[in-house]
C-alpha cells in the first residue's frame, strides 16, 4: 500500500517526457519562428537594398527624368494628407458607430444586422472598396452633387477626397471594433456613479465614458493608419496619379496653404506598383523602388509610434482603472 | 427640483394626504415617539411593485420615510432592498426590462410621473454605491464633477463647494494638500469617503447608500458610521446593509425585507428587541439568513 502510494507520488512529480512531447514542443516553436523569421527578412531585405537610395534630395525632390531619377516628395505627402484625411473621416463616424452599438442599441434585430454588417465589411476585399468608391462617391454622390449645386466637373472626378472617403470605409470596422472593446471594458459602475450625480446619458458617455475609452479609441486609430496607409487597390481608380507636376495643395484665402481635397495626388504604394509594372525601365528604377518601400514602411512605423507614444500619455493621465 | 406646475402639484399633495390618511397597508410605522412625529414625510411609498421582465423583484411596498432619519433596510441576498434603494432614484431605469407598478412620491411628487425629469430627481436623490466607484480623475475634479453638470463653471465657487463637500465627509483633512492628485490613489475607506463627498457636492436632500462600508475594514467602516450620523442632521439617508449590528448603530427605522416584500418596518431599538413578526426575530437573531 505504501509503496504503492509513493509510486503515484513520484509519477506526479516527475511526469515523463514522451517523444511525441518533445516532437511537438519543436514543432510549435518553428511555427511561432516563422512571423518572426518573415518579417526579420522582409526588414533586412528592403533595408539593404533601399538604405543608399534614401538620400535628402530623395525625400525632398520630385521625380525626373520620366521617373528614372529624382525623389519621392509628392508621394509622402500624398500619403500623408490623404491617412489624415482619412482618419478624420473615419474616427468620428468609427466612434460613433461603436458608441450606439455599446450604449444605445438593445439587443434586437437592428444591433445584430449592424454588428454582421461591420463584421462583413472588414473581410470584403480592397479591390472591391476601390470599385464601391468609384461608382458610390465619384459616380453618385460627387456627380449628383455637382448637378445639384452647378459646380461643374469639381465633385464628380477622381480626387484625394474620394479616395479619403473609400480609405475611410475600409478601416471603419477596425476603428469600430476596437472603439467597442474600450468601452465594453469601462466598468458599468462608472456610468452608474456619472447618472446618480444627475448626468443624462450624453453627459456621462462625454464625461466619463468616452474619457476613459481614450486609449482604445486610439488604438483603433493607430490599427486604422496600419491598414489604410499602406493600400493601393481602394485608390487606384479614386484619385491617385501616376505623375502630377505640383503638389495637392491650394492657398486658403489666397494665403494660408492647405491640402486640396479635390486635387489629385501621388501615392507611396501607387508608386512603388507603377514603378514596378508601369515604368518603361523597370531593373533602372529598381533602387527607386526599394527606397520608396523602406520609406513607406518606415513613414507607417513612425506613425503608429506617434500614436502608441499618445497612449502611453493618456494612460499615465487616468491613474490606473479603465485603461486596457 | 421636479417640474410641476403650481396646480399639479397642489393636486398631487391633496391626493397624498387622502392616501396617508386612508394608508393603512399593514406596514407603517408602530408607535412613534419623541420628534419623529412632528417631522414630515420625505419618502412616501404606495403598493410598489418592480418586475426585472418576467420575475416580480417588489412585492407591493408600501413605507413612509421621515425626513432627516436613518432608515436601514435589512434581509437576506436577494430579498429586493438594494432594488428598492434603487426605485428610489430611478437607477432601476438602467436595466433594461424592468416596469415598475405603484407610487413613489418624495415631497408629495411621483418620481415616475410623466413629467419628471430624471436627471434633477437624481440629483435631489443621491446615491453611495457598494464599491466604491471615484472616476479616474483628480480628487477635485471627482468632487467638482456634479456642481460641473449643473453649469457651474466659476473656479472659485467649485473651490468652495469641493471644501464644504469635503468637510462634511470628513475627508478634508487627510487631502486637503494633494487635490490634485488622483483620487485612485486613496485608500478604499478614503475613496469611498470621496463618493459621499461627490454625493454631497451636488447638494441633494436624501442619500441612498448601498451596503456602503461592506468592502472596507473596520475602522473605516466606523468612520462611515460616524460620518452618517453626522451628515443625517441635514439629511434623509437610506440605507442598505448586511450587518444588524451596523444597522442598529446608525438608524433610526429599520425595515426588513423578505422575498421581495416589507415583513416588518419600524423604529430600530423596537424592531430590534421587539420584532412583532416571527420571521424578523428569526432573521435578526441569527437563526435565519
Amino acid at each position: 500500500m505504501a509503496q504503492a502510494i509513493s509510486l503515484r507520488i513520484s509519477q506526479l512529480v516527475k511526469p515523463q517526457a514522451c517523444l511525441e512531447d518533445i516532437f511537438l514542443d519543436i514543432l510549435v516553436r518553428v511555427f511561432a519562428l516563422i512571423p518572426v523569421g518573415t518579417l526579420s527578412f522582409v526588414l533586412f531585405m528592403i533595408i539593404q537594398k533601399g538604405a543608399d537610395t534614401i538620400t535628402w534630395q530623395f525625400l525632398t525632390q520630385s521625380p525626373l527624368d520620366g521617373m528614372t531619377h529624382g525623389g519621392i516628395f509628392p508621394c509622402i505627402f500624398g500619403t500623408l494628407a490623404i491617412t489624415l484625411l482619412m482618419v478624420l473621416m473615419a474616427l468620428p463616424l468609427g466612434v460613433a458607430a461603436a458608441i450606439y452599438l455599446v450604449e444605445f442599441a438593445g439587443p434586437g434585430l437592428f444591433f445584430r444586422v449592424t454588428r454582421a454588417a461591420v463584421n462583413n465589411l472588414a473581410g470584403v476585399p480592397s479591390i472591391v472598396f476601390g470599385l464601391f468608391g468609384v461608382g458610390f462617391f465619384i459616380l453618385f454622390i460627387g456627380r449628383n452633387l455637382d448637378k445639384m449645386i452647378q459646380t461643374g466637373l469639381l465633385f464628380g472626378q477622381p480626387c484625394m477626397l474620394w479616395a479619403a472617403a473609400t480609405l475611410a470605409v475600409l478601416v471603419l470596422p477596425v476603428i469600430i471594433v476596437s472603439t467597442e472593446e474600450a468601452l465594453n471594458a469601462i466598468p458599468q459602475s462608472q456610468r452608474s456613479a456619472s447618472l446618480a450625480l444627475g448626468a443624462t446619458k450624453w453627459q456621462a458617455i462625454w464625461s466619463v465614458v468616452l474619457p476613459q475609452a481614450r486609449g482604445g479609441i486610439l488604438t483603433g486609430a493607430i490599427l486604422s493608419i496600419s491598414r489604410g496607409a499602406g493600400e493601393t487597390a481602394p485608390i487606384l481608380f479614386t484619385g491617385c496619379a501616376y505623375f502630377l507636376p505640383r503638389l495637392p495643395v491650394a492657398k486658403l484665402w489666397g494665403v494660408v496653404p492647405m491640402i486640396n481635397p479635390f486635387d489629385q495626388f501621388m501615392e507611396l504604394s501607387y508608386h512603388i506598383f507603377i514603378m514596378a509594372t508601369q515604368s518603361l525601365d523597370a531593373v533602372k528604377t529598381l533602387p527607386i523602388q526599394y527606397g520608396t518601400t523602406l520609406v513607406l514602411i518606415a513613414l507607417t512605423f513612425l506613425l503608429n509610434l506617434t500614436a502608441v507614444l499618445f497612449r502611453i500619455h493618456f494612460r499615465k493621465q487616468m491613474g490606473m482603472v479603465g485603461v486596457q | 427640483m421636479i417640474t410641476l406646475d403650481e396646480e399639479e402639484y397642489e393636486k398631487l399633495g391633496e391626493e397624498f394626504q387622502m392616501e396617508s390618511k386612508t394608508f393603512t397597508g399593514g406596514v407603517s410605522l408602530r408607535k412613534e415617539t419623541g420628534d419623529f412625529r412632528s417631522k414630515t414625510t420625505k419618502i412616501f411609498v404606495h403598493d410598489l411593485d418592480m418586475f426585472y421582465g418576467e420575475v416580480r423583484a417588489l412585492h407591493g411596498i408600501n413605507i413612509e420615510i421621515k425626513e432627516r432619519t436613518v432608515t436601514a433596510l435589512i434581509g437576506p441576498s436577494g430579498c429586493g432592498k438594494s432594488t428598492f434603494l434603487r426605485a428610489l432614484n430611478r437607477m432601476n431605469d438602467t436595466i433594461p426590462g424592468t416596469r415598475v407598478e405603484g407610487t413613489v412620491m418624495i415631497d408629495y411628487v411621483n418620481i415616475y410621473g410623466q413629467d419628471v425629469n430624471v436627471a434633477s430627481l437624481r440629483r435631489m436623490v443621491g446615491m453611495v454605491f457598494q464599491k466604491s466607484n471615484p472616476f479616474p480623475k483628480s480628487i477635485f475634479d471627482n468632487v467638482a464633477y456634479g456642481p460641473r453638470l449643473r453649469g457651474i463653471h466659476d473656479d472659485a465657487l467649485l473651490a468652495d463647494i469641493v471644501e464644504e463637500s469635503l468637510k462634511k465627509a470628513a475627508l478634508w483633512d487627510e487631502v486637503k494638500d494633494r487635490l490634485p492628485t488622483a483620487a485612485m490613489q486613496l485608500s478604499g475607506g478614503q475613496q469611498q469617503r470621496l463618493c459621499i463627498a461627490r454625493v454631497l457636492a451636488v447638494n441633494p436632500d436624501i442619500i441612498l447608500m448601498d451596503e456602503p462600508a461592506s468592502a472596507l475594514d473596520p475602522l473605516s467602516t466606523a468612520k462611515i458610521e460616524e460620518l452618517i450620523h453626522e451628515i443625517k442632521k441635514n439629511y434623509t439617508i437610506v440605507i442598505v446593509t448586511h450587518n444588524m449590528q451596523q444597522a442598529a448603530r446608525v438608524s433610526d427605522h429599520t425595515a426588513y425585507f423578505y422575498m421581495g416584500s416589507l415583513v416588518e418596518y419600524g423604529e430600530t431599538k423596537t424592531l430590534f428587541t421587539n420584532p412583532t413578526k416571527k420571521e424578523t426575530e428569526d432573521y435578526i437573531t441569527g437563526r435565519f439568513g
